[in-house]
């Protein structure tokens, strides 16, 4: 029971999980949502008035490598699955158990369990005791499993536990110390590169091992038009995979490499404009499940480096979901559709009730403005770190006030 | 007045007087060269190619400055070349090397830049194993930056040596056909030259294994293949790379003799080309592998001692015109 008085959201314009956006208000009380649509503040309720704004389900990042609440909070994100590639990594159940503490009370981790011991890819580690710890899902880190044979017993014994195996696809072997897609851009620039290919390749292998293995998988970035492909297929014959993205993989293709700029240093690297373009189609056909941020704050002593030995990643957190909305405002999906992205579908595979305006789920809400101008400054970041390869451009769409569990989240002041 | 460049008078190879004929703070890399700036480096090399041929070397042209050589990564004979350069321009040469450096010692790149700027040089030449690391220490210090060699990005400097050098045998690049034979994918070499070239006219062909090629290298506008035999047919010059002994060890190439059966240039070989065909070599060679000794020391068509020569001319070019501003030269300043 929440010690908090219930709210009531008024006056706002209500993105629901069964396609309508309507007018309407939306009660809260003991951290849930009790009732929505024409229901009236009672006596004691804190009322905020949403004055025509959209009101929608917090967002549910799926992934982030680091608990960053105020850029959590300036994005309007209410729940993030953490990465296992913490230091130390998330691989026994203690660590998974504080993990899955860290967040609380405005703000909820959900841990996702080492696959293996340290991350190494060579033996389980113990899923089943990190499941009861808290965790929601397995996954693989940063990197693919290069081993066919551990990747299917993984697959088996998660599948067995009911859990997901969230996997990043790229095959280790072709990629080696490749830091860019193999193309005109990495050759100009003569950084070590990888064919695209060894996306489609690692997606192949994944999915012919969870049919197998009866299991789910979920690829946490699909980037190339030949993986989205191999993922559209088995989706048609109805293997259990699911696909995510993240902005940069529909905003950005190499070009943004030009200048040995570190910032677009991601994981996996940026893609050709035909990839880009593949991502958008994909998004638009329903092949790509959500959208995350990948969030990754790292500071000057991991980027401003050389190109080749800098990290990669990017602060993606504040950026989700305005990014998100050019997709709306370019007709490629709708509003509804893009808070299933956001919310419903990484609440969905994390197994939590929230994510969508319903009564009985958790009362994690925002309430945005889609069309509201700022422009990113990595200088003045809420994230622990400004690497964004979206500095200084500008954004539309912003969050004007969130609630986790019903209550208001006080989140740092924005600076635009 | 724009002036016509001494040797050849195509006119987008004139260029303005003073600071317009070459508006760049420093040189890392061909990329970003206007045709006529590359020519207006390769004419104010001329001059030094001369002084270097007489008893008397010196000028004081560079007296009073400090030029920094901070070479990251091994090096002898680039090293060497701007060495003398800097010194032969009456400038206080000095050299850092990796091995007694603080960068051993785990300092970032970007520290050590601030710490070369804190000494006030007046220009530094930089070699390091990373593309892009010379850009990104550009960015951080007041002075001109020349790129000796990054990673495998460019190796501006080669690229002029190299094109002064086919300048003084041919004359003219337009439509000269130039075959750069051997690890494309590692060499900023081919790099730096495939821009230079093809911005200068010559049209370039690179010849290497798959595995040694890079993708899409063709959007550079150049010529791939991968049959030497095909690729020397006609060449006006043939520039081959050096290809490191682990690279033929089974990771890229079975072993060196199977490359040299593929990719050597032999006496045979050169014949398919012009038949007044020049060889070039950046260096260090490896003998009997990707280059035959007899065609290395061909009198009348190897150039490869020529390249080392004009290095050292291009290097004091760019020295002298890189601190034009900083010494107040009229028009520069």
């Amino acid at each position: 029971m929440s010690i908090h008085a219930p709210l009531t959201v008024t006056g706002g314009k209500l993105v629901l999980p069964d396609g309508r956006i309507e007018a309407g208000n939306i009660r809260c009380e003991g951290g849930f949502i009790t009732a929505i649509g024409d229901v009236s503040p009672q006596a004691g309720d804190v009322v905020h008035e949403a004055r025509g704004k959209l009101v929608t389900p917090g967002l549910v990042d799926l992934a982030v490598f680091s608990i960053d609440k105020p850029a959590f909070h300036f994005g309007g994100v209410t729940r993030a699955a953490l990465m296992p590639d913490q230091d130390p990594p998330l691989d026994v159940p203690a660590r998974v158990r504080f993990a899955a503490q860290s967040g609380k009370p405005d703000f909820w981790v959900h841990p996702l369990a080492a696959a293996t011991k340290n991350l190494e890819g060579e033996s389980l580690a113990e899923i089943a005791l990190m499941r009861d710890a808290g965790a929601r899902a397995v996954a693989t880190g940063r990197s693919w499993i290069r081993d066919s044979g551990t990747m299917l017993r993984l697959l088996q014994y998660a599948g067995m536990l009911d859990m997901v195996v969230v996997t990043h696809a790229e095959d280790s072997g072709l990629v080696g110390k490749a830091v860019a897609t193999a193309g005109e851009m990495a050759t100009r620039l003569g950084l070590p590169s990888a064919p695209a290919e060894a996306e489609a390749l690692a997606i192949a292998r994944d999915i012919a091992l969870a049919e197998l293995a009866g299991a789910k998988i979920h690829f946490r970035k699909v980037t190339t038009a030949a993986g989205l492909d191999l993922v559209r297929r088995a989706k048609d014959r109805g293997a259990k995979v699911t696909a995510g993205v993240s902005p940069a993989y529909f905003m950005l293709s190499d070009l943004a490499l030009a200048n040995f700029r570190t910032f677009a240093h991601l994981s996996p690297p940026l893609r050709s404009e035909d990839d880009r373009k593949a991502v958008i189609a994909a998004i638009a056909d329903g092949t790509i499940d959500m959208i995350g941020s990948g969030h990754d704050p790292r500071g000057p002593e991991d980027k401003r480096l050389p190109y080749t030995d800098s990290a990669p990643g990017m602060a993606g957190s504040e950026t989700l979901l305005p990014l998100t909305m050019t997709l709306v405002r370019d007709g490629v999906i709708s509003m509804n559709r893009a808070f299933e992205l956001l919310s419903a579908n990484p609440a969905k595979l994390l197994g939590v009730d929230a994510g969508r305006l319903a009564e009985g789920m958790e009362a994690d809400i925002a309430v945005i403005d889609p069309d509201r101008p700022w422009i990113v400054d990595s200088d003045e970041m809420a994230a622990a770190a400004g690497n964004t390869p979206f500095d200084k451009q500008p954004m539309q769409g912003r969050v004007l006030a969130l609630f986790k569990g019903g209550v208001a989240v006080k989140a740092k002041k924005p600076s635009a | 007045m724009p002036k016509a460049s001494s040797s050849m008078t195509s006119p987008e190879f004139t260029y303005p007087e003073g600071s317009a004929a070459f508006p760049h703070r420093g040189l890392v890399g061909i990329a970003g060269l206007a045709p006529h700036e590359i020519m207006f480096l390769l004419d104010e090399a001329q001059q030094w190619v001369e002084l270097n041929r007489h008893a008397q070397k010196r000028r004081d042209l560079l007296s009073g400055l400090t030029i920094i050589n901070a070479f990251f990564e091994n090096s002898t004979r680039t090293l060497l070349s701007f060495e003398i350069a800097g010194k032969r321009l009456g400038a206080d040469v000095v050299n850092m090397a990796v091995a007694t450096s603080s960068v051993k010692k785990g300092e970032t790149l970007i520290d050590t830049a601030m710490t070369l700027n804190a000494m006030r040089a007046d220009a530094i030449a930089i070699r390091h194993g990373s593309s892009g690391a010379v850009q990104l220490i550009a960015d951080k210090v007041d002075c001109p930056v020349i790129n000796a060699g990054d990673g495998q990005h460019e190796h501006p400097t080669q690229a002029l040596l190299d094109a002064l050098t086919i300048r003084q045998a041919k004359r003219a690049f337009n439509g000269l056909r130039v075959t750069i034979c051997g690890d494309i994918l590692h060499s900023r070499v081919a790099r730096s030259n495939i821009l230079c070239l093809t911005s200068l006219g010559a049209e370039v062909r690179v010849c290497a294994p798959p595995a040694l090629m890079p993708a899409d290298i063709e959007r550079m506008n150049v010529q791939v293949f991968h049959d030497f035999d095909a690729a020397l047919r006609n060449a006006d010059v043939v520039m081959m790379l050096r290809l490191q002994m682990e690279r033929m060890q089974g990771q890229f190439i079975p072993s060196p003799r199977e490359y040299r059966h593929l990719y050597g240039l032999s006496l045979e070989r050169l014949a398919k080309a012009e038949s007044n065909a020049l060889v070039m070599h950046p260096g260090p060679m490896n003998r009997g592998i990707e280059i035959d000794s007899n065609v290395a020391d061909l009198a009348d068509r190897s150039l490869i001692t020529t390249q080392v020569e004009m290095g050292v001319a291009i290097r004091m070019a760019c020295l002298d015109v890189l601190t034009r501003k900083a010494r107040g030269l009229e028009g520069w300043a």
